[in-house]
């Protein structure tokens, strides 16, 4: 059986390529893709942990669940943000939304 | 005895004027119907009383009374209550029907039903349109019909003088109704030139006769009639105790002040000189003011005063000091009024110095004690007066109607002065003949008129108790039917001495019913009164039914029931021939051969200076004019505005500010500025210098933000780790 820690970096390299997308890229679609990317990784660790420390209790996957509607939720709102942006600005640059600079 | 809707009676013309004034008053139509009928309301009610008191046997025993605690004050409270007794009964049967008929008069005499011109300011009397401010005035009078019901059904001191204050306000309005009105003469008194002399004379009473209260309340503990009226102990033991005022009684002294009060309501001499003024007010006001309300009220608070200001005094007595000031008073001001009353030019005013002149009668039959006849004279000359004024109204209107007919010339003559008419006789039929009968009435005309009854009751009682005042009241009786027969050949006989007046043309019936409804009562109403003793109709009268029982009926509301006098054939024959006499004479020399137009009264030339000094009211006005109004108007000009105003308060005001506006800068240059402003200032300054420093991390960039918060969680994360491996503790 394949170790925990092989989940364990997979899951790691999968949020490090999410920070990743989230901090460099410039399109808020790609930014937020790499969220998602970022939840996907905290889902991998969280089933990893439920089947190999306590497969008996059902939380591990409870919490799983939650996280994907916090994800699709997050999702939607942040798509429609960002149409509703691009309807005003022509553009779904990321650095061009900085109407709260002092 | 049960009569507790009486309480109601003066309610509905209050309630007529909150709903006149708050919701109708843009409907002419409405505003009127509702005045009309409320008083309607408060008629019929009064009538049920008054014919339910009068089957009640010994009515002035067992009176109806009903009163509510209103105001506490420590141990006692003023009360407010109503009272019904056989005095208040009498009145509630001519107030409230007077003030009905003039009510109904006023939709005629404001022009109802005309269009509005729109050449009429509102403020002015309209010319041919209707008035302006028509629904005002209807409320305006139903506010002062509940001043005068109010005062009527009053159970004691105070609620009579609530009322009394309320008819001082509404004779100020409806006296300056026409505010914007105008003269071309300066000299002549505009109506709110009227307005605020009737409401400061008045004043100049009332404040007296608030003192009295006051000092009764403090004497007695009560203000109620009936405590105090009816109340043997109470009288003889204000009559006894002496007052502040050496050789005065707390009764006397409480009766002058009272006395007084009455003087300023009812234009007694020396405060007479509003009542003539305050002609300028619409006719119906006129009315109102000299025959249902205003003057009646103040010889009706004197009749009902009466047990305190004859407290001590008994039949055929030593009379008490107000009753000798009454007497004094009201006889010389029945004389003196009647004599300016002769040479007067306005319609209007001479029936207002002929009421100051009747009043005078009432007020000297106080005087001499003639109870009830006072009581009876106010009734009679109420339904008299107010027919002539009414009927003086109805003469202006024609003329006025005249005025605006005429063809071609456009006459501006005054429409009031008698001089301008003659011959209205053949014009206005209805007004002559109810003026004809109002005016007789006046003049006492004998046996078929209800004044004759009236003033040869106060004249039998005074030739019985005081010669003196009986012979100057002979001779006014005989001026007033001389003035009477002058302004009725003047107005109505001979020939138009006006195109007006040979265009005026008869009023409409609004204006015509009231005046022969009210002439009806001045002919007949003196049947109530004639004297069971007078040989013939007194006993005629008696057995057709007791009719005449006015004298039993109103003089039960003393405790002491007062005795009628004597029949005397001498003061009868006397107030025939003055009454006869003063007819024929006036006949003589203003009837047989009528004035033509342009010519002068005949009495000014044989009487020369004293013509004139009676037509210009002995000077009264300009008297009055020097000694108070223009010394009150330099104190209030020269004395407090420019002195003590001006020079001392304002000057004391400016040093003060400009010693504080000394003191102020030097706090503001020496301590503020160089000391306290500082900290602050530093303070904002670092707060700027910290909030300018941090400000460029808010990029505005979601990304960098992010990044700063990875950042940060890495080096928590860092410290974290390093507190678990042991590193950091």
């Amino acid at each position: 059986m394949v170790p925990l820690s092989w989940y364990l970096i997979l899951a790691a390299a999968l949020f490090c390529i999410g920070l990743y997308g989230v901090l460099a890229r410039r399109n808020a679609i790609a930014v937020l893709m790499g969220v998602e990317l970022m939840m996907n990784a905290v889902i991998i660790n969280l089933v990893a942990f439920w089947r190999y420390i306590q497969p008996t209790l059902i939380n591990g996957q409870v919490f799983a669940v939650v996280v994907f509607a916090v994800a699709a939720a997050e999702a939607s709102v942040g798509l429609a943000l960002i149409i509703s942006i691009y309807r005003r600005r022509n553009s779904v640059v990321a650095e061009d939304m900085n109407l709260l600079k002092w | 005895m049960r009569i507790e809707y009486v309480w109601l009676i003066p309610l509905p013309p209050l309630l007529s004027f909150f709903i006149i004034w708050l919701f109708t008053n843009r409907s002419k139509t409405l505003s009127h119907t509702v005045a009309i009928v409320s008083m309607a309301i408060s008629w019929v009610l009064s009538v049920i009383t008054f014919l339910f008191a009068l089957t009640i046997e010994h009515f002035g025993q067992e009176v109806f009374e009903l009163s509510v605690p209103w105001l506490p004050t420590g141990d006692t409270a003023l009360n407010m209550g109503v009272l019904v007794d056989p005095l208040t009964a009498a009145m509630l049967f001519f107030v409230p029907l007077t003030c009905l008929l003039i009510f109904i008069y006023s939709v005629g005499y404001q022009n109802y039903g005309k269009q509005l011109d729109p050449h009429d300011a509102v403020g002015s009397p309209p010319h041919n349109g209707v008035e302006p401010m028509y629904s005002r005035f209807f409320a305006f009078l139903s506010l002062f019909a509940f001043g005068m019901l109010l005062l009527v059904v009053a159970d004691n001191l105070l609620l009579l003088f609530v009322g009394w204050e309320i008819m001082g306000l509404c004779s100020y309005l409806l006296i300056g109704f026409w505010y914007g009105r105008n003269y071309a003469d300066p000299n002549q008194i505009t109506p709110r030139q009227a307005a605020v002399k009737a409401f400061m004379t008045t004043r100049v009473g009332d404040v007296a006769m608030m003192l009295g209260i006051v000092y009764l309340y403090f004497q007695t503990g009560t203000l109620s009639f009936r405590e105090i009226l009816y109340n043997e102990e109470v009288l003889l033991q204000l009559a006894e105790t002496p007052s502040y005022l050496a050789g005065l009684s707390v009764a006397g002294l409480v009766g002058l002040l009272l006395f007084a009060g009455a003087v300023g309501k009812s234009a007694q001499f020396p405060l007479h000189v509003w009542l003539p003024d305050a002609m300028e007010g619409p006719t119906p006001v006129s009315a109102m003011i000299h025959a249902a309300t205003m003057v009646s009220a103040g010889v009706y608070a004197m009749v009902r005063m009466f047990p305190l200001l004859s407290a001590g005094w008994h039949h055929g007595g030593e009379l008490t000091a107000p009753m000798m000031a009454m007497g004094f008073i009201g006889s010389f001001t029945a004389l003196f009024a009647a004599t300016i009353a002769v040479a007067q030019k306005d319609v209007k005013k001479v029936l207002a110095y002929s009421t100051i002149s009747q009043l005078g009668y009432m007020i000297a039959a106080l005087g001499i004690g003639a109870y009830v006849a006072a009581a009876f004279h106010l009734i009679t000359h109420a339904f008299f007066k107010a027919l002539l004024f009414l009927g003086s109204g109805s003469v202006i209107h024609g003329v006025e109607h005249g005025m605006h007919h005429a063809p071609g010339a456009h006459e501006h003559l005054d429409p009031q002065d008698m001089f301008n008419m003659g011959g209205l006789r053949r014009k206005m039929p209805v007004t002559f003949w109810t003026f004809l009968i109002g005016g007789f009435a006046l003049a006492g005309f004998p046996f078929i008129t209800a004044g004759f009854w009236s003033k040869d009751e106060i004249l039998a009682d005074a030739f019985a108790s005081q010669q003196i005042v009986f012979w100057v009241l002979v001779l006014s009786a005989l001026l007033t039917a001389f003035y009477t027969m002058r302004q009725i050949s003047l107005t109505f006989l001979g020939e138009p001495r006006t195109h007006s007046a040979e265009h005026a043309s008869e009023t409409t019936w609004t204006m015509t019913t009231p005046l022969v409804i009210l002439a009806f009562f001045a002919l007949f109403a003196g049947f109530v009164g004639v004297p069971e003793s007078f040989p013939g109709l007194g006993e005629f009268l008696h057995n057709l039914g007791n009719f005449n029982r006015f004298h039993e009926f109103v003089g039960g509301t003393l405790l002491e029931h007062p005795e009628a006098v004597e029949f005397n054939i001498f003061p009868l024959v006397a107030s025939i021939v003055a009454s006869l006499g003063g007819l024929t004479l006036g006949w003589l020399v203003y009837g047989l051969n009528p004035l033509k137009q342009g010519q002068a009264d005949p009495l000014a030339a044989p009487l020369g200076p004293i013509y004139t000094l009676l037509e210009r009211k002995y000077f009264f006005d300009e008297l009055y004019d020097y000694v108070f109004v223009r010394p009150a108007k330099w104190i209030s000009e020269v004395l407090t505005y420019r002195i003590m105003d001006k020079i001392i308060i304002d000057g004391f005001l400016h040093g003060v500010a400009r010693a504080a506006v000394v003191v102020g800068n030097f706090f503001k240059d020496e301590l503020e500025k160089k000391t306290i402003d500082n900290p602050p200032i530093y303070l904002a300054n670092a707060i700027q210098w910290v909030g300018k420093s941090f400000r460029v991390i808010q990029t505005g960039r979601v990304q960098n933000y992010l990044l700063i918060g990875m950042l940060v969680v890495l080096a928590f994360s860092g410290v974290y780790y390093l507190m678990l491996a042991g590193v950091l503790k």
